[in-house]
């Protein structure tokens, strides 16, 4: 699943614009993650910042 | 705000701000929404555009003018600094804005000729029927409402969603989004009159970094580097960093940002029944220089004009609509966008010997006219190597 380091992002919507599903949205300065999030990890490597991480989904 | 309008403009930069200044100006009922709570904020740009660009929408104002540009200087991978001047000694060639008292005042100017304007509100959905845009559903603090409207205009930026909702695909592709950051630098040594940019795969791989003037001792200092070469350990903000410690390493960071820029082709059509996009949110940015302003500006004005004769003639389907879109591509910036594509693709694929051979050879030019032409049919003539690629390259351009 993808992870949003919070503390890290600088909400500048780089990543949505490459999100091949449409599953990411910035609503001002929170980065929204869809359920229809594939994990391909695009956006993780666009990000100037490193703010995104595809982590293994462990059940809680 | 009304549950109905003749036009919703869905974003509040420069792109949204002009179609819904021109929308008041031709007698249409607007709104625009700003889903952040503040026009202006956070900045995502380094503010640079030239003095023509600007003027054609809005008288220049020093209030919104950080610095004026009279030159500007490209640095090779080697590190030789070719110079551009201006053509007429002390002529201004362009501005470094403010963009947060400029998006501010542009849309003043649009309330102020009679468009409604909203904050903190961000259209949610659209409102469809039957596969037509007519509105859309907006968030303000928890509250959600409709607002319907002939036509909407999504001027939703690089993080555009609105087109999507409404069926287009708006994926820019990996390596053709350009990976920014930048700092507001203070307390440097700069030439405040000339903006500078440092090409080379190791300063900014298929991008630049750039440093331009905000004052006498302060400056934007950013860089854009593909998404396909950035990484962890290599991102846009490793590479400023590492520019920023050996260049300027006194400068003191007053305004850190980040933000994506599109630098690929267009969308492939710019309108659907009922909506129109613009901007960035349209991928129109010069693909070469990722400058947006002035073709936002451009396509939000054409926007609303085009809205408005559809309106009239009560037909705002995309058949009538595409008069917007057949508008902006043959147009002297849609020309620009195609044209600086290709030098951009051409650009990206030189390697760092290349383009010092490049750079050297400009560099003993004296261009009083400095256009992508006369540059290319000077640099084949000083150095004589480089005649096939650059031919070839001048053949795409035709």
């Amino acid at each position: 699943m993808l992870k949003v380091h919070r503390d890290i992002c600088g909400y500048c919507g780089c990543c949505v614009s490459v999100c091949p599903e449409g599953a990411l949205e910035l609503i001002d300065a929170y980065l929204c993650v869809e359920k229809i999030c594939t994990s391909c990890g695009i956006c993780a490597k666009v990000c100037p910042l490193g703010a995104l991480e595809v982590v293994d989904e462990k059940p809680l | 705000m009304k549950s109905h309008y003749n036009l919703l403009v869905v974003g509040g930069g420069p792109a949204g701000a002009i179609a819904a200044r021109t929308a008041a100006h031709q007698g249409l009922s607007s709104c625009l929404v700003e889903k952040r709570p503040a026009i202006g904020a956070p900045i995502r740009c380094a503010e640079g555009i030239g003095r023509e660009a600007l003027t054609e929408f809005v008288k220049p104002d020093e209030r919104w003018i950080s610095a004026e540009m009279k030159g500007a200087a490209i640095v090779a991978p080697d590190g030789t600094m070719m110079k551009l001047e201006s053509g007429f000694a002390g002529n201004k060639v362009g501005y470094i804005l403010d963009r947060k008292v400029f998006d501010r005042e542009l849309v003043w100017q649009a309330a102020e000729a009679g468009s409604d304007v909203a904050v903190k509100t961000r259209a949610a959905a659209p409102i469809m029927e039957d596969g037509v845009v007519k509105g859309a559903k907006v968030e303000y603090c928890g509250k959600v409402s409709n607002i319907t409207a002939d036509v909407v205009i999504a001027a939703d930026g690089v993080e555009s969603k609105f087109a999507r909702w409404c069926g287009i695909d708006t994926t820019v592709p990996v390596r053709e989004i350009m990976s920014g950051a930048q700092y507001v630098l203070t307390d440097i040594e700069i030439d405040p009159h000339s903006t500078i940019f440092y090409l080379g795969s190791r300063v900014a791989p298929e991008g630049y970094l750039w440093v331009f003037p905000k004052g006498k001792r302060s400056a934007n200092v950013g860089i854009g580097i593909s998404g396909k070469k950035s990484g962890s350990g290599h991102r846009a903000k490793d590479y400023l960093d590492r520019f920023v410690e050996k260049t300027f390493p006194k400068g003191k960071p007053i305004e850190f940002i980040v933000g994506g820029v599109s630098v690929c082709r267009p969308l492939e059509c710019t309108v659907a029944d009922g909506l129109i996009i613009t901007g960035d949110a349209a991928r129109v940015v010069d693909p070469l220089t990722g400058g947006g302003i002035y073709n936002a500006m451009f396509t939000g004005r054409l926007a609303s004009q085009v809205a408005a004769d559809c309106i009239a003639k009560g037909d705002t389907g995309k058949g009538a609509l595409m008069a917007y879109d057949a508008g902006w591509r043959t147009s002297k910036m849609g020309k620009s966008i195609e044209r600086n594509y290709h030098i951009k693709e051409y650009l990206i694929r030189l390697s760092d010997e290349k383009l010092n051979a490049i750079i050297h050879s400009a560099a003993q030019l004296k261009l009083s006219e400095f256009s992508t032409f006369t540059l290319i049919k000077e640099l084949m003539k000083v150095n004589p190597k480089l005649v096939i690629e650059l031919g070839a390259l001048a053949a795409s351009l035709r």
